[in-house]
């Protein structure tokens, strides 16, 4: 996909989404600091985009204001994002859900640290079913997408604003402490210029830029008093998330063609199976990775076929198991789903990983 | 010495009948109808027309902005 | 003396007040005698005056003036409560040559938004912040807001507040008046003709001023909220002024520019 002439560079994930975002005509971020993210912001103070693209990066009080700020910024048809950790995206369910409700694109990032409550600084993936089931009230969906490298760090910020913006839709990139803080080799996305002002109100004619005279005002609101109207909003947004379901599904396949067993891990656990395949294969146990790229929109319809055809499914995830549950209902009992989870923050090692496969599905 | 004689146009659906023009009003034009409008709010109407003399006071604190005002210097 | 009637005065001609083109013809649902609507009737007057309604973009709060937005013909955003300051703070930010406003109650303002309204005028962010001190929750049926008088009565404060458990009267105003990124502060009513040409000139000071990229405007009108407080419109007004304004007085608390 890229082209090798394309300078190769050594970054942390958290950087290279600062990276990204000035380079896709990122019109603005607003965030407040936390562990393990607060390279983003201080990445996009070091660069200070202001002075080249134009874009506005600015600390805001909490982030309470940084998602309502994305809420403002996004109202005006402008290419905005926040980031935080955990905590702080818990203080931004109001805002996300607010913002579905508007039909608001923006790019939330969530570099996941282990809960509940303050929990720690280390890295987790326990945040799964506040992203890909609504954390905030109200029947929404969020396109989440789940990045297993500082390039996908990189990449998939991109294809969360495109997202954003083609469904209308606050979007979140949902990584964890290692990829945020890992230092891989980046090639970083090729600039496209911000939008200008006319460029908005011709692809955005929703955008409050100021009433041009003769037209009709905008109003940017969620608040619908007439059940009927109201019903009407939410069979709009259902009409989109079958739409992104249909059309907007990326995974992975590692080894998956003659396997017998999968693994199925997203973010850093999927680099953790990575290596369990090869352990496995070097048994003589015939076993694969599906990793998906979308959570929400989940990859049901793989999952289905490989049930049709492998032995047993093993989850892992950096939690109690979350994803292990969307895993069993596209299985829907065909085969076994077996789950295997570190908490905390503690991260299992491919070995583990490995014996948990062995023990659970094939002894 | 010139003198100033005025009128008012009361948008009738619009008035809710609060009564604070008729409070504004120093000259005791304004009051409240018998009658009401389709929302079922008495509205205000010039009892004593003659005495206006489109000072706006009545227009200036209304809340529905339902009022218009008119003045000659005669 | 004269013989003119009535037809022959109301004449185009003879026009000296109508509704501004900025207000449209829906009818308001606020309450009969509700301040909220006097305030939306000077913001249109002052967005006509000043020319710039296609240049404005103002920010609704939740409150009874959550539908704002249906009622003055510019672009609005409607926030959740309490963060019209976050998203005027964008809105500015990333539009700079717009007027960008927002439209609060004492709950959204003094309450839920406190952080996001302080912090927006600590940032002296060039917005304008119009602010209805109604002592109530209005939209909510009477509850007590922070601005809620001692031994005032609300649903929530059915016997009046009480120090000793909800503490004093917050004049936000005067606290924000302390921050060196607000430039102008005035505190207003709308009850009296005029009071309302002076809260007129206040917000038209405070748009102007938002120009300068000198800091944040605040205007508050000390209203009233006849349904909440269970009175008649015009007793509403005379409990206002024997009660309200010991406590909120009228007049301007700072003006950086003017000084
Ligand atoms: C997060 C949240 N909490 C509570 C409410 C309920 N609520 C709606 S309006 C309101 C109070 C508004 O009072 P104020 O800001 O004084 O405005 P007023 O209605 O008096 O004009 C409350 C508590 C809400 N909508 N959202």
């Amino acid at each position: 996909m890229r082209k090798g002439s394309e300078e190769i560079m050594l970054m942390k994930g958290n950087e290279a989404i600062a990276h990204a975002a000035i380079r896709c005509g990122c019109d603005g971020y607003f965030g407040y600091p936390i562990t393990p993210q607060s390279e983003v912001m201080e990445t996009l103070m070091e660069l200070e985009p202001w002075n080249t693209t134009g874009m506005v990066v600015l600390q805001a009080e909490s982030e309470v204001a940084s998602i309502n700020m994305v809420y403002g910024a996004a109202g005006c048809g402008k290419k905005v994002m926040t980031s935080s950790s955990s905590p702080g995206v818990s203080l931004m369910q109001e805002g996300i859900s607010y913002m579905a409700g508007a039909e608001l694109p923006g790019v939330i990032v969530n570099v996941m640290r282990g809960g509940p409550g303050l929990g720690t600084i280390q890295p987790s993936q326990a945040d799964y079913f506040q992203a890909v089931k609504g954390g905030g009230h109200g029947d929404y969906k969020m396109p989440t997408l789940a990045p297993a490298s500082v390039q996908e760090m990189a990449d998939l910020t991109v294809l969360a604003f495109d997202l954003a913006f083609k469904y209308l839709t606050p979007t979140m990139l949902l990584a964890d402490g290692i990829i945020g803080q890992m230092m891989e080799k980046v090639v970083l996305p090729p600039y496209q210029p911000r939008l200008t002002e006319d460029e908005i109100r011709a692809k955005y004619p929703w955008a409050t830029l100021g009433k041009p005279h003769g037209k009709k005002p905008n109003h940017i609101t969620s608040l619908e008093l007439l059940s009927e109207d109201m019903e009407n909003l939410n069979k709009r947004l259902q009409a989109r998330y079958r739409t992104l379901e249909k059309e907007e599904v990326r995974f992975e396949e590692i080894a998956c063609e003659d396997a017998d067993y999968v693994f199925v891990a997203f973010g850093i656990s999927a680099r953790v199976c990575q290596k369990a395949v090869e352990i496995a294969r070097s048994e003589g146990i015939k076993a694969g990775l599906l990793r998906p790229i979308t959570l929400y929109p989940f990859p049901v319809e793989k999952i289905k076929e490989l049930s049709n055809r492998v032995k047993g499914f093993t989850v892992i995830e950096l939690s109690a198991g979350q994803m292990v549950e969307d895993v069993r209902l596209a299985v829907n009992g065909k085969v076994p789903v077996e789950f295997y989870g570190r908490m905390g923050g503690v991260v299992p090692s491919p070995n583990e990983a490995f014996n948990a496969l062995k023990e659970k599905l094939i002894q | 010495m010139a003198k100033l004689i005025g009128s008012i146009k009361v948008d009738i659906q619009k008035c809710k009948g609060c009564d604070l023009c008729v409070i504004a009003c120093p000259l005791d034009v304004i009051a409240l109808s018998k009658d009401a409008n389709s929302k079922g709010y008495n509205f205000a109407h010039m009892i004593n027309p003659d005495a206006c003399n489109g000072c706006s006071a009545c227009a200036e604190v209304c809340p529905e902005a339902s009022i218009t005002v008119y003045r000659v210097r005669v | 003396m004269n013989n003119m009637n009535i037809t022959d005065i109301v004449n185009p001609a003879n026009l000296v007040y109508k509704k501004n083109s900025v207000l449209n013809d829906l009818p308001m649902h606020y309450c009969p005698g509700c301040s909220h609507g006097v305030v939306h009737k000077l913001l249109g007057d002052i967005i006509e005056e000043l020319n710039i309604q296609e240049q404005t973009i103002g920010v609704a709060p939740v409150g009874c003036a959550v539908f704002a937005y249906k009622y003055l013909d510019i672009d609005w955003q409607q926030a959740a409560h309490g963060r019209a300051p976050a998203l005027a703070t964008a809105i500015k930010r990333l539009l700079p040559d717009r007027y960008v406003f927002t439209y609060q109650g004492d709950g959204d303002l003094a309450a839920i938004g406190t952080a996001e309204t302080l912090h927006a005028c600590n940032r002296g962010e060039n917005i304008v912040i119009i602010y209805i001190n109604n002592g109530i929750y209005g939209m909510t049926g009477g509850q007590m807001a922070p601005t809620t008088l001692l031994g005032m009565k609300s649903t929530t404060s059915p016997k009046g507040r009480m120090y000793e458990r909800d503490g004093n009267p917050l004049d936000m105003p005067k606290l924000l008046a302390e921050l060196d990124g607000v430039c102008y502060v005035t505190r207003q009513a709308v009850h009296t003709v005029g009071a309302v040409k002076k809260c007129r000139r206040a917000i038209k000071k405070a748009f102007e001023y938002s120009a300068l990229n000198k800091g944040t405007s605040i205007v508050e009108v000390v209203s009233t909220c006849n349904s909440g407080w269970k009175m008649t419109p015009d007793f509403a007004n005379r409990w206002m002024v024997e009660n309200m304004f010991s406590k909120y007085p009228l007049g301007d608390i700072k003006d950086t520019i003017q000084a």
